[in-house]
């Protein structure tokens, strides 16, 4: 007889069970997962905001090797991945691709600065730099297709580049991002730098689009509706709505999770 | 010829008056009225309603401008259309001589263009002069030698205009906001219809001119006059690709709102309440001359001015009180005289607004500093003013006044400065003084602002970003940064 796994909420480093108690069966499927509510999403949005002083001023070397270090504990966990993705050649196309991901956006995390800093020559005798810096809180909706992979693709550039994350796991299938967080518990990200919620896509999107403390939302998991929805509410505090096609893979991507900061000082003896 | 102790003695005594010393008008021709340029030429509007632009200094009426309606925006949003798709085929290396043109022409009529800007919008000549209108000029020959090496700006890309750009601006910079938007749009293959604001059109009708001049293709840049109205039309056209807007962060909530899963591109670029932070170790002349010019600079009529004045408690009396000497050696009056460090509030409704936030800040508790300064009779006028026991909750404190208003709060330890800074919905600018380089670091790192101003203050150039964090918007405006709002990458 086999021991199941109860499937939770990620949320300040902790698997916690959702506050309201309730849960729901993606596909009518045998398995029960959290149906989380307004108050879970709240509580990650702060354990994020709590958790992004620390996580931006690490050094760009060290999230490049936590990044890399989930990579290599997805890739330890390739078997379970896979079966998880529904087996065969497809589920582990969709696994490697995800520890690409890690990888190649690992890699970015001390060139960032090098490729889209600059140096700006002013007319006066200033010394003159603009720098990217995160974001700050961001939201992220997986895609329902591709239930691990969708979400790797947006989960690594935002990382990378300093910011904390509040993600909703694909509603119909939300095995893969749930268990993406043991990788994320068990890979050295500070707790709270990542935090995913499982539940109902047309209840929480609206709280989390509308949420004051969040900075910047990515729709490209969303439909056309949702990203109108998304959108409106998002003009409540001005956040930034990324909206890149979701293949998309490119420092392009990392910088629309960034803001540059332009620094001047007077050149003088 | 040496002065005797006694000569010298008696000169002390003296008052030294300035003589007035206004710029010459007669050279600028300011039309009685103004229609819409749209297609490459001045055309007379469907739109039968005009309103006065006024000088903020005399309350004059300069000139009756259009009130644009739907027809023509409609107009201008097409000829925008008609002219995108040869102005984005056509050689990158033409358009920038286009913008070339521009800029040379902006510099050729600077006197001209400054004398307008500053009747317009009743901002000091000397600023106008020496910081809008070379800006402007700065600007676009800047963006001119982009438009045929985006290859390098974007790499591994082939970057691509969006279409036409819808552009409404406000009233602080006028000319200046215009060469922000057109030069980088143009630059990238866009075409552009823009708004300039209701109460300073007459730089952009000059700008309309210049286009003429440098024969640029009709249809690249459109300009239509109008109020809050005309501006919402602009950017909820259906075939405008991108909106780019300058202006308070209340209209930029609603832009974003009106114009949800319309898939148009947006920048804003919206209000602030930096904080200018002044250690106890700063060289205490030069951070006061700072902190004038970041809060009395365009009488305060600025996004990124340092409203609140952050000072290490060490310091705050001394500090102060050179702060109070030096205000009042400024000199309020004629926008025209080339010795006015203070002009005319732009409007009477700016006006109203300014008054308003200083009453709360007298009823809320604050302690008000005004130098004795005698205001015209005529015209919207406010003195240099700044507060004093001022506590964060306080509405002066919170609220962007966009006038020559400072608050002025304290702080013991750098961390303290960090909180109170970044306690602001707010994050366009910042500004540090200190002697100390590693905390100049320290605290631009932790400010959460577009802009941080090190021992310096409102300093402005082509080459580098300007833009916010939070509420103060996002996109970048100047630098490479700049052309990224207006390429499509994919």
């Amino acid at each position: 007889m086999d021991v199941r796994k109860t499937y939770k909420l990620f949320v300040n480093g902790e698997f916690v069970r959702s506050e309201s108690g309730r849960a729901y069966r993606p596909d009518g499927g045998g398995v029960n997962v959290p149906r989380g509510s307004r108050k879970d999403l709240r509580d990650a949005v702060r354990a994020a905001r709590n958790a992004f002083p620390g996580w931006a001023g690490r050094t760009a070397m060290n999230r490049g090797q936590i990044l890399y270090r989930a990579a290599e504990m997805l890739d330890g966990r390739a078997a379970q991945f896979v079966e998880l993705l529904g087996g065969g050649a497809r589920g582990r196309r969709e696994l490697d691709q995800s520890v690409e991901t890690l990888v190649w956006y690992a890699g970015w995390t001390d060139k960032l600065p090098q490729v889209t800093g600059t140096v700006n020559p002013v007319a006066g005798p200033y010394f003159n730099f603009t720098i990217p810096e995160p974001t700050g809180v961001v939201g992220l909706i997986a895609p329902e297709e591709a239930p691990l992979l969708g979400l790797v693709r947006r989960v690594a550039p935002a990382l990378c580049g300093g910011n904390v994350i509040v993600a909703l796991a694909p509603e119909s299938s939300p095995l893969a991002a749930l268990t993406l967080a043991e990788v994320f518990a068990t890979s050295d990200v500070p707790a709270g730098v990542v935090n995913i919620i499982s539940g109902q896509r047309k209840e929480l999107l609206p709280w989390l689009a509308s949420h004051m403390d969040v900075n910047a939302i990515d729709v490209a998991g969303c439909t056309g509706d949702e990203v109108k929805a998304i959108e409106e509410s998002a003009a409540g505090n001005v956040k930034r709505v990324i909206k890149f096609k979701q293949q998309e893979q490119s420092p392009y991507l990392i910088v629309a999770f960034m803001e540059m900061k332009t620094i001047w000082h007077p050149i003088g003896v | 010829m040496a002065i005797t102790k006694k000569q010298s003695a008696e000169l002390a005594k003296q008052v030294f008056e300035y003589a007035p010393a206004p710029e010459a008008v007669d050279h600028v021709k300011i039309q009685p009225r103004y229609g819409l340029f749209i297609g490459g030429r001045m055309v007379d509007a469907h739109s039968k309603k005009r309103f006065p632009t006024i000088n903020p200094a005399t309350e004059k009426t300069l000139s009756e401008v259009t009130d644009a309606d739907e027809v023509d925006v409609d107009r201008a949003v097409k000829a925008a259309s008609k002219a995108f798709d040869s102005w984005a085929r056509l050689p990158a290396s033409r358009r920038a001589r286009y913008l070339y043109r521009i800029s040379r022409l902006l510099q050729e009529r600077s006197r001209e263009l400054a004398v307008v800007e500053t009747m317009d919008g009743g901002k000091p000549i000397k600023e106008s002069r020496d910081v809008d209108i070379p800006l402007s000029a700065a600007h676009f020959f800047y963006y001119a030698g982009w438009a045929d090496k985006l290859e390098w700006a974007f790499p591994n890309r082939k970057p691509k205009p969006l279409g036409v750009a819808g552009q409404v601006i406000p009233w602080n910079f006028p000319l200046l906001m215009l060469a922000w938007k057109i030069a980088p749009a143009l630059a990238a293959g866009n075409t552009v219809v823009l708004k300039p604001a209701e109460t300073t059109p007459l730089s952009a009708m000059v700008f309309a001119e210049i286009c003429m001049q440098a024969e640029l293709p009709p249809g690249v840049v459109n300009i239509v006059t109008g109020a809050g109205k005309t501006g919402s039309l602009v950017v909820t056209h259906p075939e405008v690709k991108k909106v780019a807007f300058t202006g308070s962060t209340e209209v930029g909530k609603l832009i974003q709102r009106a114009i949800a899963g319309t898939g148009k591109r947006l920048t804003l670029e919206l209000g602030g309440k930096a904080a200018n932070i002044v250690f106890e170790d700063a060289p205490l002349d030069q951070a006061v001359e700072g902190i004038v010019n970041g809060i009395y600079f365009n009488q305060g009529h600025v996004c990124c001015a340092g409203s609140r004045l952050l000072v290490q408690e060490s310091i705050a009396e001394p500090l102060l009180e050179k702060l109070k000497r030096r205000l009042s050696t400024l000199r309020l009056g004629d926008p025209l005289d080339k010795n006015t460090d203070i002009g005319a509030i732009n409007s009477r409704a700016q006006l109203e607004k300014i008054q308003g936030l200083v009453e709360s800040g007298v009823e809320e508790g604050a302690e008000l500093y005004q130098p004795e300064c005698v205001l015209p009779e005529r015209g919207f006028w406010f003195p240099p003013s700044l507060f004093t026991n001022v506590s964060q909750s306080y509405r002066i404190a919170r609220e962007e006044i966009f006038g020559p208003v400072l608050s002025v709060l304290t702080f013991r330890t750098p961390a303290e400065a960090v909180e109170k800074a970044n306690n602001t919905p707010y994050g366009l600018s910042a500004g540090v003084w200190t002697d100390k380089g590693s905390r100049i670091l320290w605290m631009a790192e932790r400010m959460r602002a577009g802009v941080v101003w090190a021992n310096t203050f409102n300093r402005f150039d082509p080459t580098s970003p300007f833009g916010g964090y939070k509420e103060s918007g996002f996109g970048r405006e100047g630098g490479v940064h700049g052309l990224l709002p207006y390429v499509e990458l994919n």
